[in-house]
């Protein structure tokens, strides 16, 4: 208790450093990695992708945010073993962000696909098992999110499967196919809009204490659906049949119907991301913040403050101007694969699964869940060759992520620990 | 630079875009067959090793695209399509640099001349031959198409059309084939007996370049077919 009383303006400094270190890579990395993939289809230039990210991303962690935040915050660790010692709970998740952030440094230089969001759930558990005591950690929790990580890639594979084979039956198929994607570009662009906007707001605007009704909130979904499919039928009918390339390839005026439609999907992603990525930053933060200012006590129900869901969407868009300017622009190169209705399928199939995660409070990798909706595309027949070695690789960054982030947490807490007392 | 982002590796170079640069690579090859022929008829030497310089350097370039193909398809790779067509289908185009090779390569060592029974029909007969390989091509650049659509639907069913096209386009070639055969064989007690076999064989060669293109349509339907 005297310790939180003593630091506690110390402790809710260091959280907030760690906390923006901590977003500020995400944004840096994982942002750019789910937007690049916009940018490498030719949707939008890199500077567009930086507005269309830093307003949704945005949008995403404060409406949407809120149930993933309080699963990384309150529903990994129980703290009621704490109770003699809040202050433990202020120096784990302190180590846990220091761990995760550190990692994610370490790995983005040798190019390895670690996530973001297992490391920070790594740090929890390694922290919570060694600070407090194994039955600290809610071990169902823990499993659910282990499953959500398997299955959520397999999901947005599923989902991107599917769409391409509608896309394909819709209008690919069709004797006209450019008059065929402007006929049912609309609706696509409608499903982007209504499920995002479906998911939001049926789960994640309980935490801004608006309530609203199953059926509000379907309908509000449906509106919000149609305004983004008549935006995006504007935009389509002004998009315009190149005779001379479809002389090379007959589908290059479809792809020039969906480019813009990327657009949307980029909106979507950026949205998803925030909605689930920003917790890894803030989650911890919010932890503490709460601890110290109320003097040491362990509570359970205290709502989240806007404040810090704002302080986390400035890290995250910061990151993404700083440094995810370039990793945007590099990896456009390497994507050509994926033209625009391909990238439009997985970056649909994605967003959606990422959005479905967070409204179920589950912390998900918005990467990995974009290579498995990649993989979809694959399994429709869709990509001339994928690398599935890179599916072991995913793997063996999940093994290796969680007990390194774990350990150096550990090591975090007792170094904080040491410096603070207690 | 390097990031954590696994969708910078996760792509394969394409091996479609591959195929169709090497098919029309192949079919270079083929295009010189007419006017190396036309030369050999006016007796111009020079051009005849002109022409057959041509076709060597396509030749040597149609197999680095082949290396290329090779060297990055790893069974590791998802395709769409089954890796052992692919690679057959490359060998098919493949062949038909070689075997044009192979003609002109005979034709400038042996310093050979065309015989005069066999004077009308060899002009007809390579052209014939020459429009399967070019069908041939034209239906190898539908493979973007068909990646598209998933090698299936109304696509597929089109370029099943097209290959049913080639194969009576190669019956057609086989006939002219067996027309200058015979004109070949009714002459050949005129002929020194060593350039009867080696015409022969030759007319054989040029009737392959017909023969592998239909066979590259071929594995395209079965490509087609197997999903």
């Amino acid at each position: 208790m005297e310790i939180i009383v003593q630091y506690g303006p110390w402790f809710i400094g260091l959280a907030l450093l760690f906390g923006l270190y901590m977003t500020w890579g995400v944004g840096a990395n994982d942002l750019a990695n789910a937007m690049g993939t916009s940018v490498g289809a030719g949707a939008l230039t890199v500077r567009q992708a930086i507005i269309i990210a830093a307003v949704f991303e945005f949008a995403g962690a404060v409406l949407a945010g809120g149930s993933v935040t309080s699963t990384i915050r309150k529903g990994i660790i129980e703290p009621s073993g704490l109770e003699a010692n809040p202050e433990y709970l202020v120096y784990g998740m302190l180590a846990a962000l220091l761990s995760a952030g550190f990692w994610l440094m370490i790995a983005s230089q040798r190019g390895w696909p670690v996530s973001t969001t297992h490391s920070i759930v790594g740090a929890l558990v390694g922290f919570g098992i060694v600070g407090i005591g194994v039955d600290s950690v809610n071990w169902g929790k823990i499993v659910s999110i282990v499953i959500s990580w398997v299955a959520s890639p397999m999901l947005g594979g599923f989902l991107a499967y599917m769409f391409m084979q509608s896309i394909r039956k819709l209008i690919l198929n069709n004797p006209d196919p450019f008059e065929a994607a402007k006929k049912w570009g609309p609706y696509y662009i409608f499903l982007v809009g209504f499920v995002i906007s479906l998911v939001t707001i049926t789960k994640g605007l309980k935490h801004l204490d608006i309530d609203i009704s199953m059926i509000n909130g379907f309908l509000m979904s449906v509106l919000v659906g149609v305004i983004t499919a008549l935006a995006g039928g504007y935009l389509l009918r002004r998009a315009q049949r190149d005779l001379e390339a479809e002389k090379d390839y007959r589908f290059a005026s479809v792809e020039k119907v969906f480019a813009p439609m990327m657009i949307f999907t980029a909106c979507a992603m950026a949205f998803a991301h925030g909605s689930n990525d920003v917790a890894n930053g803030i989650g911890p933060l919010a932890a503490i913040v709460s601890t110290v200012n109320s003097g040491g006590a362990i509570l359970q129900e205290s709502t989240l403050p806007i404040w810090i869901l704002l302080v986390g969407g400035l890290g995250i868009v910061t990151g993404l101007v700083t440094m995810g300017y370039r990793v945007m622009r590099t990896i456009g190169k390497k994507i050509t694969e994926l033209t625009p209705t391909r990238g439009f399928c997985a970056e649909l199939a994605a967003a959606s699964t990422v959005v479905i995660a967070s409204g179920t409070g589950l912390p998900v990798s918005t990467t990995h869940i974009l290579v498995g909706a990649v993989m979809g595309v694959g399994l429709a027949r869709g990509i001339g060759a994928l690398d599935l070695r890179m599916i072991g690789k995913i793997v063996a960054s999940w093994i290796i992520t969680l007990p390194i982030a774990g350990v150096v947490a550990a090591l975090l807490f007792f170094l904080f620990k040491g410096i603070f007392g207690g | 630079m390097k990031t954590t982002n696994p969708l910078g590796r996760l792509f394969g170079p394409n091996p479609f875009s591959l195929l169709k640069e090497h098919m029309r690579v192949a079919l270079s090859c083929a295009e010189e067959l007419p006017a190396l022929f036309e030369a050999l008829l006016k007796g111009d030497q020079s051009e005849v090793i002109r022409r057959k310089d041509n076709i060597f350097a396509f030749e040597q370039d149609a197999d680095d695209i082949h290396k290329k193909v090779r060297q990055h398809l790893p069974r590791t790779f998802l395709l769409p399509v089954n890796r052992r067509d692919l690679l057959d289908l490359l060998e098919m185009q493949d062949k038909i640099a070689d075997v044009t090779q192979d003609v002109a390569g005979l034709l400038v060592e042996r310093q050979m001349t065309v015989p005069d029974g066999i004077k009308e029909h060899i002009l007809p007969f390579v052209e014939e031959c020459v429009k399967v390989c070019r069908y041939g091509a034209t239906i190898v650049e539908e493979l973007d198409e068909l990646l598209e659509t998933g090698f299936s639907g109304p696509e597929a069913e089109s370029v099943s059309a097209m290959i049913d096209t080639l194969n009576e386009m190669e019956d057609v070639s086989d006939e002219r084939g067996m027309d200058i055969a015979r004109a070949l064989f009714n002459y050949e007690d005129q002929m020194n007996p060593v350039s009867v076999i080696f015409w022969h064989r030759l007319i054989e060669w040029i009737g392959d370049t017909a023969d592998y293109s239909e066979a590259v349509g071929n594995r395209l339907r079965l490509m087609i077919a197997s999903k």
